[in-house]
């Protein structure tokens, strides 16, 4: 099997590449390219992300012919694709963190920064928060409810459809946390830097 | 609920653990790599490594130390210590460290801060504020707190949250080495004036030290050396002692 890590600049995805690495051992031949044809030919894709919406955007326009290749992936080859952090939010409709940027348009919604009630809550959110399993997810098998995972971010995915929502957790609000479309997954936290349960959340989607 | 965080630092010179545990399976104490891995599977919620190595040609140890350390540890890790430049965090991010601190280099020029956050989002960026109380204000001081910027500690932290940090982490200058507790007051002041999450430090010497820096000063994250490097407390114990006193960790 071949796993891509989508390298499009997006900020530091060292640690994503290291846990991926970790939990494949050598059993995955785990990728880290953003060679269109590479990422065609793989059985799945990682889609890290962090910085901010616009940013991770425009990195991934900046290479041409990435946002197609991986659409074509996604939507009509319908291969599993694994969005991390801003990799979850660019599944949206549209982000409005710097300006207003259109995302993939994957998962109907937007991404909005996190309402901190008038300074009561700190942002940005940082830190182990627990999830909530809404709904049955691949990525979860063998994750209890309530685990911790690790989080660092201000703006939140607010999908339109409510089904795809997988887990939420508790800051402020009640923020989407997973979602699950098909063969489209996402994670709002860091499983790369959720110890032993993140690492089991990568070797699920390996497995699928 | 977001649960408040522990994070034990390990001071590295010259690739080597300053102070390190002595723990009796430990092949080698003073390596780096195997005190975080004990930490991380002990619970820690981050690691912190500060490099005080003090010989620029000694400079790139940290880079190796980080990039094995990210390839054991499956916890944030944010490296702090003589970063200068947008380059020098560029380097160690892609060597695997998930923050860096960046302390003296961000009172001397802040458009570091300001474009790091930029380039690489707010949530890698750690300001780090060596503050010291005369009469009724704090003063940041830089150079591992050999000089007195003269700057207020207050005005200061805001300012770094306007250029674009993640977090804060706020160390008395009075209380650092000494056993005798947070500067609550300087932790509490700073913590209120911001919007951003504040690492309390310097300064610990039990575990009730921690739960006032949590409960007192509002510090959403606590770190400590010398209680955790010595085996006074292990990772677990300190977090078993915060929930029993109604503070949320991750257990």
């Amino acid at each position: 099997m071949k796993i891509t890590i989508v390298d499009y600049n997006s900020g530091n995805i060292s640690s994503v590449i290291n846990s991926f690495k970790e939990v494949a051992q050598d059993k995955v031949n785990i990728e880290v390219t953003s060679d269109l044809n590479k990422i065609k030919s793989s059985d799945k894709v990682v889609l890290p992300g962090q910085g901010s919406f616009k940013s991770c955007v425009d990195a991934l326009n900046k290479i041409n012919g990435l946002s197609d290749t991986l659409n074509e992936f996604a939507i009509i080859n319908k291969k599993p694709l694994f969005g991390i952090c801003v990799g979850l939010q660019m599944f949206a409709d549209i982000g409005y963190e710097e300006t207003e940027t259109k995302g993939l348009g994957w998962i109907s919604g937007k991404v909005s920064k996190i309402d901190n009630q008038n300074g009561k809550f700190k942002l940005p959110h940082i830190g182990w928060n627990q999830i909530n399993i809404v709904k049955e997810s691949k990525i979860f098998k063998d994750i209890k409810n309530n685990s911790h995972m690790y989080f660092v971010h201000s703006y939140e995915f607010i999908p339109g459809d409510k089904n795809v929502i997988s887990a939420t957790t508790d800051y402020s609000s009640n923020i989407v946390c997973s979602v699950e479309k098909e063969n489209i997954f996402g994670t709002q936290f860091h499983p790369e830097k959720s110890d032993k349960l993140g690492l089991k959340i990568l070797e699920n989607f390996i497995k699928i | 609920m977001l649960k408040n965080r522990i994070i034990p630092c390990l001071d590295v010179k010259n690739g080597r653990v300053v102070k390190g545990i002595n723990f009796v399976d430990l092949k080698d104490a003073g390596d780096p790599v195997e005190q975080a891995k004990i930490y991380s599977d002990g619970g820690a919620d981050e690691i912190c490594f500060l490099d005080i190595t003090a010989s620029n040609e000694n400079r790139d140890i940290i880079y190796d130390v980080v990039k094995k350390t990210s390839k054991k540890c499956f916890v944030p890790l944010t490296v702090g210590g003589g970063v200068r430049s947008v380059e020098d965090i560029n380097k160690l991010l892609n060597c695997g460290a998930d923050k860096v601190s960046i302390n003296t280099t961000a009172v001397e020029n802040s458009k570091v801060v300001s474009d790091s956050s930029k380039k690489f989002g707010s949530q890698c960026i750690v300001v780090a504020i060596d503050a010291k109380k005369n009469n009724d204000k704090w003063e940041v001081f830089t150079h591992g707190g050999r000089n007195n910027s003269g700057i207020d500690a207050l005005d200061y932290a805001k300012q770094m949250e306007d250029n674009g940090a993640g977090e804060l982490l706020v160390t008395s200058m009075d209380r650092d080495g000494t056993q005798a507790g947070y500067d609550i007051d300087l932790i509490a002041k700073i913590s209120s004036s911001v919007n951003i999450p504040i690492i309390a430090s310097g300064g610990v010497g039990n575990l009730d030290h921690l739960v006032d820096g949590i409960k007192l000063g509002k510090a959403s994250a606590v770190l400590a050396a010398s209680i955790f490097h010595y085996g006074k407390y292990s990772v677990k114990e300190a977090k078993d002692y915060l929930d029993s006193k109604g503070i949320p960790v991750r257990i």
